[in-house]
């Protein structure tokens, strides 16, 4: 293996959706941390909202991610603050192992949707009227199919398209196929390294390195 | 001319290029790993066949699953031994110092960070967990990252970082007695919302802020991340370095200090600099705060009423009452006798040495409520030592506490430690979210270490104020 990682570009995500409702869902509730007692990400999906959607012996609860309707919906339609709380990546990666492709939201905490960007999941946002309008509209109609352009900042539903916001940074990582970082910036390496020099509070054997 | 904020100057200091995709990279000065958030970034390394870049500017410690309890090999828990052995594999190889739990040193990542001189004014400081934001207690700017950015600051010694505004919050006044550095950040967080601090950084400033100690600091910067921002500061001054002066780090290389002091102090915040918010507070008026719901943000005084979903802002209202539901409170009451079952004195926001001690002075020569489970979990090995020197052990324990090792404990559920059923607890942690103490039908009270301490004797949310003969000065 190398370090020269194949990044898709992620201009498009297209599917139906699945309306979370309320707002300050907190990664807590995405996924409870006793299911983070791993050494890897695989197998998260199946505890994405977990206690949201299972009681304590294990019983279905009402919670759309146990409707058979969105069972195979990759398009969240989210409220305000939504990843809010703990750092956990855990979070996203349960919800991308799960399904999601895009959010939709109101609002995002920022270390969830830089999470989510740093696994090619565009976080894009609306206001709250807008957001449920598309909440109702995708409860009733389950199985039609969501784009979101994010290049453009639009999504299109039923028939209708709207403007939503995409962060710059976030639309050209997204866009150009650049939001996995790690071999952009080890190019860098040796600048880093001039920076490491300067700085007064880094060892001179570490600046030497 | 102004050179601006402290967080303009560290990021510019930081900064080693503009991406393509406008945003910064940024030379990472510390970088903190714990078992629950690193293995995968390792794993990740590993496919890519990359190299850890800079070990000797990254540590770890072990606290979130570490047992408090019994923390003989291999730990009960095999989950919780499989993530310690991947991560002492994963230091061993890298050559990354670990203060593991045979070294004295082990404890929360944002308590032993600072205890041992490792965080720094000045210096840029990520881990894989959101309470980062604490080390901006010493002037450094310090923020949570994901796994994924844990994989790019060990393979490049940076990050990729977009620059936020800057708030400050000046906390006017000085703050009465009984009054702690949790109800500020409580009050804070109340006051401006859960999402206030999205594309923020918090600075804290004011008269009440400059006279904190460090541990003070700490638990105000920590609670950051809970009003949305993602990092707070307080710029360094003569309390910072007289505790940075103290770590074993400047002990060691004492001219180190002499060297770097003049940096120190030409990054804290010009006086003219411009915010792009100000919010000032008046922090004489403040009483103990406490939590009514399941957001940080869902605070009042002691004294007040817990308010009627339908007075609040819109999207609010709806959060509000499935809050008071899952609590079982009601609008009009204050928390003032809400029935506690646990008492958790522990977390990286209050569980260092002022906090046990000023617990201790309250449970002194009392006794732990019958139906009230009580636990203090020192925030490190180094904070357990001391405390347990001092006499504060047997302080707790002749109370009816049950004295723990240390670690995250509570604050998370993610070790034995856990709320079961519906209990209620008074914790000193930062979190009342659904769930978070390891029972999703558990209650969670946030209020600082000796609204806890209180709780725990009376069995029901008290204001300490009104205990008799306690000395709140």
């Amino acid at each position: 293996m190398s370090d020269e990682v194949d990044i898709p570009e992620v201009t498009h995500e297209s599917g139906s959706g699945v309306p979370i409702e309320g707002n300050d869902i907190d990664t807590d509730q995405i996924i409870p941390a006793r299911f983070m007692k791993v050494v890897t990400f695989d197998g998260l999906g199946e505890f994405a909202f977990f206690d949201l959607r299972f009681d304590d012996d294990d019983n279905q609860k009402e919670h759309p991610f146990n409707e058979e309707r969105y069972q195979d919906s990759s398009v969240m339609v989210v409220n305000s603050n939504f990843g809010c709380g703990s750092s956990r990546e855990h979070a996203p990666q349960a919800l991308m192992r799960w399904g999601i492709d895009a959010i939709i939201g109101e609002s995002f905490a920022e270390i969830f949707a830089g999470n989510c960007l740093a696994l090619g999941i565009p976080t894009v946002t609306a206001d709250s009227e807008t957001i449920q309008e598309l909440q109702a509209w995708v409860d009733e109609n389950p199985n039609e199919e969501i784009d979101v352009d994010i290049e453009a900042e639009t999504v299109t539903y039923g028939g209708e398209t709207i403007d939503v916001t995409v962060d710059d940074a976030q639309r050209k990582a997204l866009v150009d196929g650049i939001w996995d970082t790690t071999a952009l910036m080890k190019s860098n390496a040796g600048e880093v390294q001039k920076k490491a020099e300067e700085l007064p509070y880094v060892d001179d054997s570490t600046a030497s390195s | 001319m102004s050179e601006g904020t402290l967080y303009d100057k560290v990021w510019d200091r930081h900064k080693v290029t503009t991406l393509p995709t406008g945003q910064d990279q940024l030379f990472v000065g510390l970088h903190l790993i714990h078992e629950v958030t690193s293995p995968q970034a390792f794993g990740m390394l590993e496919e890519r066949d990359l190299e850890v870049a800079y070990p000797e500017l990254t540590h770890a410690t072990v606290d979130h699953i570490v047992p408090t309890s019994d923390q003989s090999r291999p730990y009960e828990e095999d989950s919780a031994e499989e993530m310690m052995s991947e991560l002492e594999q994963n230091v061993r190889d890298a050559g990354i110092d670990f203060s593991d739990p045979n070294s004295g040193d082990q404890g929360i990542v944002h308590v032993i960070g600072p205890e041992q001189g490792l965080t720094q004014p000045g210096k840029t400081i990520v881990c894989g967990d959101s309470h980062t934001s604490t080390h901006g207690a010493f002037g450094a700017l310090a923020f949570g990252i994901g796994t994924s950015q844990i994989r790019d600051v060990l393979a490049t010694g940076t990050l990729a970082f977009e620059k936020q505004k800057v708030r400050k919050i000046e906390i006017t006044g000085e703050l009465s007695d009984g009054v702690e550095a949790k109800d500020v950040i409580l009050e804070i967080i109340s006051r401006l919302g859960t999402e206030g601090g999205v594309g923020y950084v918090y600075e804290y400033a004011g008269e009440a802020i400059e006279s904190l100690g460090m541990e003070g600091r700490m638990s105000i910067c920590n609670m950051s991340i809970e009003g949305g921002a993602r990092a707070g500061y307080v710029n360094p001054d003569e309390t910072t370095y007289e505790w940075l002066e103290q770590t074993d780090h400047f002990q060691e290389n004492p001219e180190k200090f002499e060297e770097l002091k003049p940096y120190w102090e030409s990054i804290a915040s010009d006086d003219d600099a411009e915010y792009d918010d100000v919010v000032t507070i008046d922090g004489s008026e403040l009483e103990p705060v406490v939590t009514w719901g399941t957001t940080p943000g869902q605070g009042i005084g002691i004294s007040e009423e817990i308010p009627a979903p339908e007075d609040l802002p819109a999207d609010k209202a709806d959060t509000a009452e499935r809050a008071q539901e899952h609590m079982r409170v009601e609008p009009g009451e204050t928390m003032e006798g809400y029935d506690i079952d646990v008492a958790f004195l522990g977390s990286c926001t209050n569980a260092r040495l002022p906090d046990l001690r000023r617990g201790a002075e309250i449970v002194e020569g009392r006794q732990v409520d019958d139906d009230v489970r009580a636990l203090v979990v020192p925030g490190s090995q180094r904070v357990q030592e001391t405390a347990e020197a001092e006499g504060l052990k047997d302080i707790y324990e002749e109370a009816g506490f049950e004295w723990r090792n240390a670690g995250c404990s509570m604050c998370l559920g993610m070790n034995e430690d856990q709320l079961e059923g519906d209990e209620a607890c008074a914790s000193s942690s930062n979190r009342n979210f659904v769930g978070r103490q390891g029972s999703k039908d558990g209650r969670t009270v946030l209020m600082n270490p000796r609204m806890v301490a209180a709780a725990a004797i009376t069995g029901e949310v008290t204001d300490v104020r009104e205990l008799k003969e306690v000395n709140l000065a």
